[in-house]
């Protein structure tokens, strides 16, 4: 299929083949990711980024994606709730927008924006983040680094420990990783698990996820640790936040059960989720995840656009 | 001879097997709820069912609704059959049915979905499940867990 003028608004709109083939551009996409090559693939393109929540890495790596591919971005500043509170739509804007730039990339606080976007404007919208939504480019180099990492997917054992109930990126994330084989575990305090929606849809998926409350029961068998952000607001008083924290921080101690190529992966940034100590041996894959960002971005600039190399 | 709980009516339609306690939901429905229906409207609440325990039924005299225009009766009462009366007979029956997909009928209950924020768009849900109904929003994604209280 031609991905030219698609919409990337949900990793669920994707088979396994349109993201296989992503991903195997974005491998391509690593030399010109690291400027070790050159292109002017995307030479006269304008990217419009529209984030109307902060997010400095997300939106920095989309520069640097449509930069090392020879186009350019405009930044609309952030609007914040500028606009919004302005009384203009986002419908409007977008219509707007898409006058001057030949694809958008929006960062909501609203969940469905970017499928409401999408339908305002010929031009593919990219969501990078839609309130407690989707967030599909997050996942696509989550995907990456695992199959970079690991050769394949298939089989594989992922935990993934930390607030699995409210970010919806470990969800879509379960849901993908499921699609591609990977065997998967749940690690979080009742109160934080991974919602039954989620489960249900990756066992309809033919996964059969496990559920724990303790990383020490898998760590000996696992390929993939996936940490996310445990967030102070979720608790009641700092006191209990503390103590969750706690037990579920990956220190060095409890990574000598660990296999000795299991990775570390984290979205970033972490505040205390994983001891700096751990930055330091083979697991920790969190940075090179982090750049990852840049290759599988250009190549979705790439393919929304119809570039070529 | 069958019995009926309220008189028997010439000319009109038969809403039956609606789901216990959604009568008035249904007339809202269908916008026969307001001051301006020039027709009687009775309403019988938990009667038995034949099919199975408990149902409500509607009766519009003199009215004869079309089956395509009551299909959203499906949403809060999938199990619901329109009967035509004519000459006080069954004329037609049709079972209600839901469409793949139900735009503007019913609003997200994820208060932070964009369709809940001003947009020029109306609230769009696909339909995953018929009997009972699931909708899943277009825009959040989110499935709309009680139908009956969303209803537009
Ligand atoms: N003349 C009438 N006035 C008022 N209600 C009527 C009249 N004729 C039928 N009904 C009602 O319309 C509904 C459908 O009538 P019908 O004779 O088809 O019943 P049924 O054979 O039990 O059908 P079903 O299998 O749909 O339950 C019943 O609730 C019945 O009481
Ligand atoms: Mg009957
Ligand atoms: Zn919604």
């Amino acid at each position: 299929m031609s991905f030219k003028g698609t919409d990337i608004v949900s990793i669920r709109d994707f088979s396994r083949e349109q993201i296989d083939e992503i991903l195997d551009l974005a491998d391509k996409m690593i030399p010109y990711a690291r400027g070790d090559k050159i292109t002017k693939a995307l030479d006269g393109k304008i990217l419009s980024c529209l984030f109307f929540e902060p997010s400095t890495r997300t939106r920095m790596s989309f520069e640097t994606a449509i930069n090392r591919l020879g186009g350019r971005s405009l930044d609309m500043g952030t609007p914040s709730m500028t606009s919004i509170v302005k009384g203009e739509t986002l419908a409007d804007t977008i219509r707007m927008l898409e006058a001057y730039s030949d694809v958008i990339v929006l960062r909501h606080p609203h969940e469905g924006a970017a499928r409401l976007a999408a339908r305002f404007s010929q031009k593919p919208v990219i969501n990078a983040g839609d309130g407690a939504g989707q967030h599909p480019t997050q996942t696509l180099l989550d995907l990456f680094t695992m199959r970079k990492q690991k050769g394949n997917m298939d089989g594989i054992k992922v935990a993934m420990v930390g607030d699995l109930k409210y970010g919806r990126t470990v969800h879509s994330l379960a849901e993908a990783l499921t699609m591609f084989g990977a065997e998967l575990t749940f690690i979080a305090p009742p109160s934080l698990q991974m919602p039954k929606e989620t489960i249900k849809q990756v066992e309809k998926l033919g996964g059969k996820p496990k559920v724990k409350s303790k990383l020490e029961e898998v760590m000996s068998d696992l390929d993939v640790l996936y940490v996310t952000r445990i967030q102070k607001e979720r608790f009641p008083d700092l006191a209990e936040y503390q103590k969750v924290a706690g037990m579920y921080r990956v220190e060095l101690d409890a990574l000598r059960e660990a296999k000795s190529n299991m990775i570390i992966m984290h979205p970033l940034p972490r505040v205390d989720e994983i001891s700096p100590e751990v930055d330091a041996t083979p697991h920790a894959k969190y940075f090179d995840q982090a750049f990852n960002g840049v290759p599988v971005r250009m190549a979705l600039l790439m393919l929304v656009l119809g570039g070529e190399l | 001879m069958k019995e009926f709980k309220v008189t028997p009516i010439r000319n009109g339609t038969v809403i039956d097997h609606i789901d216990c306690g959604m009568a008035l939901k249904v007339l809202r429905i269908i916008g026969m709820d307001g001051g301006n229906v020039q027709s009687p409207v009775s309403i019988l609440m938990h009667v038995p069912s034949k099919k199975s325990g408990w149902k409500d039924v509607l009766k519009v005299e003199d009215r004869e609704l079309d089956p395509r225009q009551v299909d959203k009766i499906a949403l809060i009462a999938p199990r619901a059959t329109i009967n035509i009366i004519r000459d006080f007979n069954v004329a037609e029956k049709h079972n209600v049915k839901l469409p793949d997909v139900v735009i503007g009928k019913t609003r997200c209950a994820n208060p932070n979905c964009i369709t809940n924020q001003k947009e020029p768009v109306e609230p769009e849900f696909i339909v995953e499940g018929k009997n009972p109904p699931i909708l899943r929003c277009v825009y959040c994604d989110r499935i709309l867990e009680n139908i009956a209280d969303n209803l537009i």
